[in-house]
């Protein structure tokens, strides 16, 4: 199964989890599957719409979905999806 | 309220790195041991600000310097507590940009700098309802 690394600040959502498997055949199927079993992750993780925030990257191995088919991306039994918040800030 | 224990050496880093950035914004992460309320500051990690544009406004980190900290972590046995960046000639006060950025649970801290000179540090942590809320700060 393809494996979702969670990163450190959502892992209060997933019960301290780490890594969740998941049998989706696409980024957007594992990431449903993901908020699916763990409800109050939603919020930060996809808008209304079901749409991914905008501080939030999703990476299929070393490479941005945003360079791929997004969340349309296919995805392999033994892929490894990285969720990455896109850290930034400042003044104004 | 949270309370985050910052060693000296820790803080030192910080604030050098936010003396040599200005006029611009520097910025890291940080790295430690959460306990019941409080959190205990161990390590720290500069980053480069790679926000294209005005760095003396914005800052950025690129989600490859993220997945680094992250690994940084777990190699070391201790939690990637936050982020640090710096305000500088304005006060440690977290911007609206600052908020909605932000992600939960993580310590967001704030070091407002002049040339030379550290003027104020704050640390805030989103609540449920995606506020900041002040932590308080003690060094060791």
């Amino acid at each position: 199964m393809a494996r979702i690394i969670i990163p450190t600040p959502l892992r209060k959502f997933t019960s301290n989890q780490a890594k969740f498997e998941t049998e989706g055949k696409t980024v957007s199927e594992a990431i449903l599957a993901l908020t699916t079993s763990y409800g109050n992750l939603k919020q930060h993780l996809v808008d209304d719409e079901g749409k991914l925030r905008s501080f939030v990257r999703v990476y299929l191995g070393d490479e941005d979905i945003n360079v791929l088919q997004k969340e349309a991306t296919p995805i392999e039994k033994d892929s490894i999806i990285s969720i990455i918040p896109a850290i930034a800030g400042g003044i104004a | 309220m949270a309370e985050l224990i910052i060693e000296q050496e820790v803080l030192a880093v910080m604030e050098q790195d936010a003396i040599n950035a200005f006029p611009n914004e520097c910025c890291g992460f940080f790295f430690g041991k959460e306990e019941g309320e409080s959190r205990l500051v161990l390590e720290v990690l500069p980053v480069e600000n790679t926000k294209e544009g005005d760095q003396r406004r914005r800052f950025k980190i690129e989600p490859e310097s993220y997945m680094r900290a992250e690994r940084h972590a777990l190699s070391r046995g201790l939690d990637l507590l936050g982020i640090y960046h710096s305000h500088p000639l304005h006060p440690a006060i977290p911007s609206e940009h600052d908020r909605s950025q932000a992600m939960p649970w993580f310590s967001y801290i704030i070091l407002s700098v002049e040339e030379n000179a550290i003027v104020d540090l704050t640390s805030w942590q989103l609540n449920n309802s995606r506020e900041f809320e002040k932590e308080t700060i003690k060094q060791l």
